[in-house]
């Protein structure tokens, strides 16, 4: 018994336990969660089956719910914000942290750090009353130089898919740049020394060593990119549309899992409804784990072995 | 194996003996000087890191740079392949001839590949042991797979490692032990073929056997190349070393044959440090 007190007064027994319990908690919550939204959503599952995830209807009225234009509506913007934001964030993290003078790299990292703290619905705000008259500018020459693929073809009456994604491509900028620019910062200078001394550019010891060092860290600012966009809510309602169609033209209006929830969740009369957007929910919950873990697989089986 | 693009005037290796100074060592009237530094200033911002400094590095000699920590051995050597450069708000004056021809008016990356550098601690990239070694090859040329091949595997014999890593050339450098990890870079330089080798306290994080290792590779690789190693081991210079040069404060204080420095130095301040009893 002494020898007890003993140890816990040493710290390690009450360390372990504590941070046992943080980390408990976290897994806790998060069973917890998936476990009332399996319980919640049993009308819409009872009726429905698997089923639900590939229909297209979406009908309250009629009684007929179906996830599909939702998980496509997702899917699309998400991707959208990732084939625009992981080149422009990478590329940002890298003049910030090898190219810009030290001082022009903090001014600026400091502005960026506060577009990452503004609430998203000032940006939807913002997309609504800047970008959408924007974008029906530029739209006629997008659509000038790509209209022949079905992507861009169509009418554009603003709110659409590619509003949506281009709104979140601005949101998750923020996270791929100061995470990168960390990272890359964080490289030891012997690698950069390493190149230059073998007669390398400054340009080919970024990129042949730096970034490839730091591979790890920008992976990983992409995957919290790409959590925030499959569930970013509020910005991409304002701007996506809010319709549950599915079309092949980004400037068609769509609709996203998490838009629908935050729209007619406070409206949804009767247990099915409810049932379906509660549902919804745990499809995003599924989407965010699949989509990640695919992209990990990805990941993982294109990097060469040798790398760090 | 052909060294990419190198241009090399054969009357530009004539020694240089224009600025003789009073540290020329007895024994060097039969080498040429490779890279010569004349009145070299350093600056970092407004501090003077070298003072003045002028001496010869000659051909396929192995020259050593001792004196304590921070009398600008080090950043000595790094002016010589410019590498110093890099450092911000940093500032060199006086001439450094490679040949006889002034670094600071040759490309900088052309320097920086005739004059290849190993540092203090091994840093190899985060590659393969075979991408490692044929980085700098890649780069600089455009050698067909067969040849880059080859190329890889002499530079690895070179820096006596290959028969240790030829059946895992494409794990991750990262496996490799200490020791191994610095020849690793020592083939990497070498894989460009540089005409001088600069080698900054490559031994002082490994242990004794890996660096006897290294040392034995400084004996083989001084007939075709020459060799400049700052280091803090004394014993280490007098193994090594052709011609030891002692530093202290940003100074060159005495430079000789390595048996004169350690044996009959003629400065004060060399004997105190050579002995041991400096500060």
């Amino acid at each position: 018994m002494q020898a007890f007190v003993k140890r816990v007064r040493n710290g390690d027994e009450i360390a372990y336990a504590i941070t046992f319990l943080c980390a408990f908690a976290v897994i806790a919550i998060t069973a917890l969660l998936v476990f009332e939204l399996y319980r919640n959503s049993e009308p819409s599952r009872v009726k429905f089956g698997w089923s639900f995830l590939w229909t297209k209807t979406w009908d309250p009225v009629a009684g007929e719910f179906g996830a599909l234009p939702f998980i496509y509506g997702t899917v699309v913007t998400s991707a959208f914000a990732m084939i625009l934001g992981i080149p422009l964030g990478v590329g940002a993290a890298i003049f910030l942290a090898e190219l810009a003078p030290p001082r022009i790299s903090s001014g600026l990292t400091f502005l960026i750090e506060l577009l990452a703290a503004v609430p998203s619905v000032i940006i939807g705000v913002l997309g609504v009353f800047i970008l959408l008259p924007f974008l029906r500018i530029v739209q006629p020459y997008i659509q000038g130089a790509l209209g022949w693929t079905p992507l861009f073809a169509g009418p554009f009456y603003g709110v659409s898919l590619f509003s949506a994604g281009v709104v979140l491509t601005i949101m998750i900028l923020p996270f791929i740049i100061s995470i990168s620019r960390e990272v890359l910062l964080s490289v030891p200078n012997d690698q950069r020394e390493g190149a230059l001394a073998l007669g390398a550019t400054r340009w080919e010891s970024t990129w042949d060593v730096v970034v490839p060092f730091a591979r790890k860290g920008i992976v990983g600012s992409i995957f919290l990119a790409l959590a925030r966009s499959l569930g970013e809510t509020m910005a991409v309602t304002m701007v996506v549309g809010n319709d549950p169609k599915i079309s092949a033209s980004l400037f068609a209006p769509g609709y996203s899992i998490a838009a629908v929830i935050a729209n007619e969740f406070t409206e949804a009369t009767g247990d099915l409804y409810q049932g379906a957007l509660i549902e919804l929910g745990l499809v995003l919950f599924a989407l965010t784990i699949v989509i990640n873990g695919a992209a990990r697989i990805l990941v993982a089986s294109t990097t060469k072995r040798g790398t760090s | 194996m052909q060294a990419p693009s190198r241009q090399l005037d054969p009357m530009s290796t004539l020694p240089n003996i224009g600025a003789s100074s009073g540290t020329e060592p007895k024994t060097a009237a039969d080498a040429a000087a490779k890279l010569s530094a004349d009145n070299l200033n350093f600056f970092y911002g407004n501090f003077q890191a070298l003072h003045g400094i002028s001496m010869k590095v000659y051909d396929k000699r192995v020259t050593a740079f001792i004196g304590p920590s921070g009398c600008g051995k080090s950043t000595f050597l790094r002016t010589l392949n410019r590498m110093n450069e890099t450092v911000r708000h940093s500032r060199v004056e006086g001439e450094i001839r490679l040949d006889g021809e002034n670094i600071f008016r040759i490309d900088v990356n052309d320097v920086r590949r005739r004059v290849g550098m190993v540092f203090q601690r091994s840093n190899p990239f985060p590659k393969s042991i075979y991408d490692n070694v044929a980085y700098g090859l890649r780069i600089n040329s455009s050698l067909s797979r067969s040849q880059l091949r080859e190329a890889v595997e002499q530079s690895l014999r070179r820096a006596a490692l290959w028969d240790e890593v030829k059946d895992k050339l494409h794990q991750s450098a990262y496996g490799l032990s200490g020791g191994q990890q610095q020849r690793l870079c020592i083939a990497r330089a070498l894989a460009v073929n540089p005409e001088v080798l600069l080698l900054d306290e490559p031994c002082s994080a490994l242990d004794p056997i890996a660096t006897a290792k290294i040392e034995d590779l400084i004996f083989q690789l001084k007939d075709s190349c020459t060799i400049v190693i700052v280091t803090h081991n004394m014993q280490q210079a007098a193994r090594v070393a052709d011609f030891t040069g002692f530093f202290l404060m940003g100074r060159l204080i005495e430079f000789d044959n390595t048996t004169v420095i350690f044996k009959t130095p003629n400065r004060k301040e060399t004997e105190d440090y050579v002995t041991g009893r400096f500060g």
